[in-house]
């Protein structure tokens, strides 16, 4: 797994999504305790260049090296 | 190889910004700065009023919740009786430029050695998006709600420029953005410095910030990440005004 996703940190608010170079990123079904539908990342398509981590503001992505 | 990334072990809690709020990312590159120093047990984090003022409980180094506008004053007190502490001052536009404008310019003339991050959004954030020295030509706010007129209000306060052409003396002045992965990556640079420079005693530093407001300005928050690299940036360039000097 390239990317840890704190689920519950997430706000939905896309920006992750928008700047991900592969388009790994879409959004859960399953709605977090804050009441948003968080980011989900795609481990086949991800390439782990933390842009994801750079982006967000609220400090939902960790990268793991792998 | 992917490069490992964590989140600064002083950033453990969540924090309670509006989805997509540009101060998230400005906090994180300060937590991230602090950590790659090895400063977390000497530094102090001076919060002006604002949206950030809940940064508070989410970011575990010393911290204080500063009178509003008066974040450098405190802090040239901070600094004059802890020296080697590493000082921050964290405000914002509505803070730093439209109340506490004397405290801002005062600091920065007396070569203060601290370093004051001030997060433009072009509006008070916290009280509802009112107008403020940073608002935009034509820009809608709770009080100038057919638009900035700059005829009767001025045009919007470039107070980097200011800073770094009044006083050249000061350490080191920069403005960066939070709205692409490359700004991000240099903002940290800039952030970097101004503490760098803080420790090796240089002198003022000042870091302004393009941030987006989503929630005030009434757009998604791509959308205002999209303002902020348009229309903000045309009228507010990005880079370094005074570069830091050999001592
Ligand atoms: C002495 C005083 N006057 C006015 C206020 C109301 N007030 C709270 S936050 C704020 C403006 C904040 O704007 P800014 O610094 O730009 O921060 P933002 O919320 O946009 O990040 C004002 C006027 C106050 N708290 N104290
Ligand atoms: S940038 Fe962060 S908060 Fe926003 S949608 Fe992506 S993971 Fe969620
Ligand atoms: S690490 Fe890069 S490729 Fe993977 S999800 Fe994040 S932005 Fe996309
Ligand atoms: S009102 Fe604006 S500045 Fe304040 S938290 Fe929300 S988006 Fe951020």
């Amino acid at each position: 797994m390239k990317v840890i996703v704190n689920d519950e940190r997430c706000k939905q608010c896309g920006i992750c999504a928008v700047n991900c170079p592969k388009k790994a990123i879409s959004f859960s079904d399953v709605i977090n305790m804050k009441g948003y539908q968080p980011a989900v990342v795609d481990d086949a398509l991800c390439i782990g260049c933390g842009i994801c981590y750079t982006m967000c503001p609220d400090w939902v992505f960790e990268i793991t090296g792998e | 190889m992917a490069v490992a990334k964590k989140i600064p072990s002083i950033l453990s809690k969540q924090i309670s910004f509006c989805p997509g709020c540009g101060h998230g990312v400005v906090v994180r590159l300060i937590a991230e700065c602090i950590e790659e120093m090895k400063q977390e047990k000497n530094s102090i984090i001076n919060v002006g009023v604002g949206c950030y003022s809940l940064m508070t409980p989410s970011v575990e180094i010393d911290r204080f919740d500063s009178l509003h506008g008066r974040g450098a004053a405190i802090s040239t007190g901070f600094k004059r009786a802890n020296p080697d502490t590493l000082v921050i001052s964290y405000q914002g536009d509505g803070d730093a430029y439209s109340i506490g404008i004397g405290e801002s310019v005062s600091a920065a003339y007396r070569n203060e050695n601290i370093t004051v991050i001030t997060v433009n959004n072009t509006n008070y954030g916290m009280t509802g998006g009112q107008m403020s020295a940073t608002t935009m030509p034509g820009q809608k706010t709770t009080t100038s709600p057919l638009g900035r007129n700059c005829q009767t209000t001025g045009m919007p306060m470039k107070f980097p420029e200011m800073i770094a052409s009044s006083f050249p003396e000061v350490a080191y002045v920069a403005r960066g953005s939070v709205t692409k992965p490359a700004y991000v990556n240099k903002l940290k640079g800039y952030i970097k410095n101004a503490f760098e420079a803080q420790m090796n005693g240089e002198g003022y530093s000042l870091i302004e910030v393009l941030s987006p407001c989503p929630t005030n300005w009434g757009m998604s928050p791509v959308e205002s990440h999209e303002r902020v690299n348009g229309e903000i940036e045309a009228y507010y360039p990005l880079g370094e005004f005074k570069l830091r000097e050999e001592k």
